[in-house]
């Protein structure tokens, strides 16, 4: 978790300093867009996790395009039918369609990540800027997320869920206080080492006060890491989401999550596998689609 | 070193303290009144009466935490409010299943991860480094419990070879017992085999650089002895690491695979509370998970000591 703040983006507070290099290059070449593509030229790995994603918020954003059906309307008589040419990845025990299901129910799983990811990011990130520079709220603090973190992350979800009614929003609350500790430690440590920098004693002699070094000076150098972590939070989110679900502790059973697709579809596991099968290959390519992103955007900012 | 041991030992005290102020603040700061919640839609005012009693929400807050506090020093967790039993006999019943999943996939884990991710660290940029790392990434992309019914479909639906579900104790024989928990077992394993694969490869990495490795190479030692007996051994502070860190995301995956095989442990212990808001079920296994992750954790931190002779806390 101490990880030693990147070479270059110190020294100068923005996040330009990490691309500094190749800016100057895009100027020089006559397409604006060169520099993008030379980064993901030689980071397929961010590449790939970004075409795919791409395709699947494409396909969930615009799921009324992509030739599907009311995902809710019901058709008893086509109970249980495997994937066919008619319906494609078949039809579950109310006779709904599967695939437009699952093209549907992509909106809830990316927006419970999007969601998950943006606001334990904003909470953590405060929390940790505070309590790396006030010392005696540090002590306090990091004892509470200790606790926080020694809970494993499920359970605690679990029993957040078991308190409240179940409704979109209380999901996403149960999924972003487990998350906050991990982001809290992120940025703690960081501005640990960062205000120790010759430029934030710099504007210290200028007379800039706390408020300002933290947002001006120390939060910009965060941003990369940041970044990273968000990731990593949306593909967990996602993922915890459709536990939640799968438990029966998630998102009310009407909306069509993929989580909540498995969950209905688990009581007919050995005689319509494919309810489970299409909706968790979406959750999984999703996921991985967006881990990939983390790991190539950590390569190419040089987090840790 | 006992010293060492008992400072260590103290410091895991304020963590324990805060799960416990944290477990009991999570039922009264959420909005509305948690003795109707957990009564559920359809009780009587009499119904919530009896469980606020029950749960001594009636009193002053103070005299609350002590009594709770006062509890749990006397290692009592409360009485269920579903079956009426202590939550520690109901947490003892269910202790057997989930010790011997959780500790049979870290086996299968750590037995598969740490060869794998030496193996691609050794052919960093080749194919089987690729492969290695890419079948990681997605092994902790996919959905634990849909993992389990795709191994579920393919190895007791389809061959026939194991049983779908259920939970035969080990003192029952160890065959009949092992059966059960292959698969489920397996599937817990995945995620965590991909983690600590991951881990390995980039903490070898770090160290094949090195001088000594290049040494030992250039004398004509045998790559598996300089890799497991050089390498390997001032790789592993890192995997060991997590190892227990990865022990809470061990935990979580093992309520959702005991839902999918019907294993009766914790976690469908506490899957079950919860359905039923049975508080203080929920209460017990939370501090109980809690307490065996700081431990193992603590554990973990002394053994650092013999791994790395160089580390005096």
């Amino acid at each position: 978790m101490g990880s030693p703040p990147t070479d270059s983006a110190p020294l100068e507070p923005s996040l330009g300093a990490l691309a500094g290099g190749d800016l100057a290059l895009a100027g020089a070449s006559a397409r604006p867009g060169g520099t993008a593509w030379r980064f993901l030229k030689r980071n397929p790995t961010l590449l790939a996790g970004l075409v795919f994603l791409a395709l699947i918020v494409l396909a969930s954003a615009g799921a009324s395009l992509w030739w599907t059906r009311d995902p809710q309307s019901m058709r008893p008589i086509a109970r249980l039918r495997p994937p066919s040419l008619e319906q494609w990845f078949g039809t579950d025990h109310f006779g709904r369609d599967l695939y437009s299901r699952t093209i549907y129910g992509g909106r809830i799983s990316l927006a419970v990540g999007a969601a998950v990811a943006v606001i334990s990011l904003i909470i953590g990130t405060g929390i940790g800027l505070v309590s790396g520079y006030f010392r005696r709220l540090d002590a306090v603090v990091m004892r509470v997320m200790d606790g926080l973190m020694a809970i494993p992350s499920i359970l605690l979800a679990l029993a957040l869920m078991a308190l409240v009614r179940a409704s979109l929003q209380s999901v996403i609350i149960a999924l972003v206080i487990p998350e906050i500790p991990r982001t809290v430690r992120l940025v703690r440590a960081s501005v640990l080492s960062l205000r120790e920098l010759v430029m934030v004693e710099g504007a210290r002699a200028v007379g800039a006060g706390t408020p300002r070094i933290l947002l001006r000076y120390i939060l910009p150098a965060l941003v990369a890491p940041l970044i990273v972590q968000g990731t990593y939070i949306c593909a967990s989110a996602m993922l915890v989401e459709a536990y939640l679900s799968f438990l029966g502790a998630g998102t009310p059973p009407h909306i069509p999550s993929w989580g909540n697709i498995m969950a209905e579809g688990r009581a007919y596991v050995q005689l319509a596998f494919w309810i489970i099968l299409f909706p968790g290959l979406f959750l999984g390519f999703t996921v991985l689609a967006v881990n990939m992103i983390g790991d190539g955007l950590r390569d190419l900012l040089k987090v840790r | 070193m006992l010293p060492l041991i008992l400072r260590r030992l103290l410091a895991t005290i304020p963590v324990m303290g805060v799960v416990a102020l944290f477990v009991f603040a999570l039922l009264r700061v959420t909005p509305g009144d948690p003795a109707a919640i957990i009564a559920g839609d359809y009780a009587t005012p009499q119904d919530i009466e009896r469980i606020r009693a029950a749960l001594g929400l009636d009193r002053p807050l103070l005299v609350q935490i002590g009594i709770w506090l006062g509890q749990l020093l006397r290692g009592d967790l409360g009485t269920s409010i579903f079956s009426g039993l202590p939550v520690t006999t109901l947490i003892k019943q269910r202790l057997e299943p989930t010790a011997a999943l959780t500790i049979l996939a870290m086996l299968l884990a750590v037995s598969a991860a740490v060869p794998l991710g030496v193996l691609a660290a050794w052919k960093q940029g080749s194919w089987i480094d690729r492969a290695v790392m890419g079948i990681a990434v997605a092994g902790f992309s996919m959905p634990v419990f849909w993992l389990g019914f795709l191994l579920v479909y393919v190895f007791a639906v389809w061959l026939g070879l194991l049983p779908v579900q259920g939970y035969t104790p080990f003192s029952a024989g160890f065959w009949p017992f092992l059966r059960h928990l292959i698969l489920p077992a397996l599937t817990l394993s995945l995620v965590f085999m991909a983690l600590i694969a991951r881990m390995t490869r980039a903490s070898m990495l770090g160290v094949l650089g090195e001088d000594y490795i290049r040494t030992a190479f250039a004398k004509g030692l045998a790559p598996w002895a300089v890799l497991t007996r050089h390498a390997l051994k001032s790789a592993s502070l890192p995997i060991v690491t997590i190892i227990g860190v990865g022990f809470a995301l061990l935990i979580g995956g093992a309520v959702v695979t005991e839902s999918v095989f019907a294993l009766p442990g914790i976690g469908r212990l506490s899957v079950d509370a919860i359905l039923r808001r049975d508080y203080p079920v929920i209460q017990g296994v939370i501090l109980i998970v809690s307490g065996v992750y700081v431990l193992l954790n603590l554990v973990i931190d002394l053994l650092y000591l013999f791994l790395d002779p160089r580390i005096r806390y």
